[in-house]
């Protein structure tokens, strides 16, 4: 079962990984990298339950908001070209 | 090395290999990421969760950020040029020294390495009877090597707020920056 579980897991990441490669647009990739997070996020909770690690779940969770915030600012980078400027005359 | 992490593994040079070949600086950019994720996957995989959290946390997190922030100040694609091949040999030459030098190192999860045997058995054995605290970890950070951790803390505050500083002022100039338009 883990084996098999895992599997599919690094299966996906493979797939999300050639979407990043390919593109083409911007808005691919950051999807990409965003999906790539949550499979992280599976593969420790996966590995964490069946070799009786529950506690790794923590680390899980943190990554997810590790992987939230890191697609909030590269999306900004996206919408902006930049991090740091004050934007709310852009957005009006 | 079991299945799952020879796969991860794999997939871990693949991603270097697009990260070199891509001419879209964005796209490198959001590939480290990814690396740095893989990288984290195998860091838990081989139970040292404590590196696979900063991993993530600098590799996927902070750095995607600093080199967008890098990229926002210059062009978003390679210039285009030759492959060189001496970088690529020196490259090379440095990574077979670095494996030719992992041979020495005792297998991993070994229970014969002798960093098993220096101090770690007399800490299993007397840490709960000196200090009462039951988990030997934490009674090393925070006890054997208090003063040690209390350094590195004041290194890392005196970091972030030098990093506050130099970026906002710690709020004082937005404060000053309403003052003028309400003026």
């Amino acid at each position: 079962m883990y084996l098999a579980g895992m599997a599919a897991i690094v299966v996906t990441m493979f797939l999300a990984l050639a979407r990043a490669a390919i593109g083409p647009t911007v808005f691919d990739r950051i999807l990409a990298v965003n999906m790539f997070g949550t499979k992280t996020v599976l593969l420790i909770a996966v590995a964490g339950f069946l070799t009786g690690r529950p506690e790794w779940l923590d680390l899980a969770i943190v990554y997810t908001l590790v992987n939230f915030t890191g697609t909030l600012a590269v999306l900004r980078f996206a919408r902006f070209g930049n991090l740091a400027r004050d934007d709310r005359k852009a957005d009006q | 090395m079991p299945p799952v992490e020879l796969l991860l593994m794999l997939l871990l040079i693949a991603t270097v290999i697009v990260v070199a070949r891509l001419k879209d600086l964005f796209a490198a950019a959001m590939l480290t990421g990814i690396a740095s994720l893989l990288a984290a996957g195998l860091f838990v995989l081989m139970d040292a969760v404590d590196v696979a959290f900063t991993e993530a946390a600098v590799g996927a997190g902070v750095s995607t950020v600093l080199f967008l922030g890098a990229l926002s100040l210059t062009s978003r694609r390679e210039k285009q040029e030759r492959t060189r091949i001496l970088p690529i040999l020196i490259v090379a030459a440095t990574g077979a020294a670095l494996i030719y030098g992992t041979w020495d190192m005792p297998a991993y999860g070994d229970p014969d390495a002798v960093i098993h045997h220096h101090l770690a058995p007399e800490l299993i054995a007397e840490t709960e009877k000196k200090i009462h605290i039951p988990n030997i970890v934490t009674a090393i950070l925070a006890s054997f090597r208090g003063y040690d951790t209390f350094g590195e803390v004041v290194v890392i505050f005196t970091a972030g707020v030098g990093v506050a500083l130099l970026l906002g002022g710690l709020g004082l100039r937005r404060r000053d920056e309403r003052g003028e338009e309400e003026s």
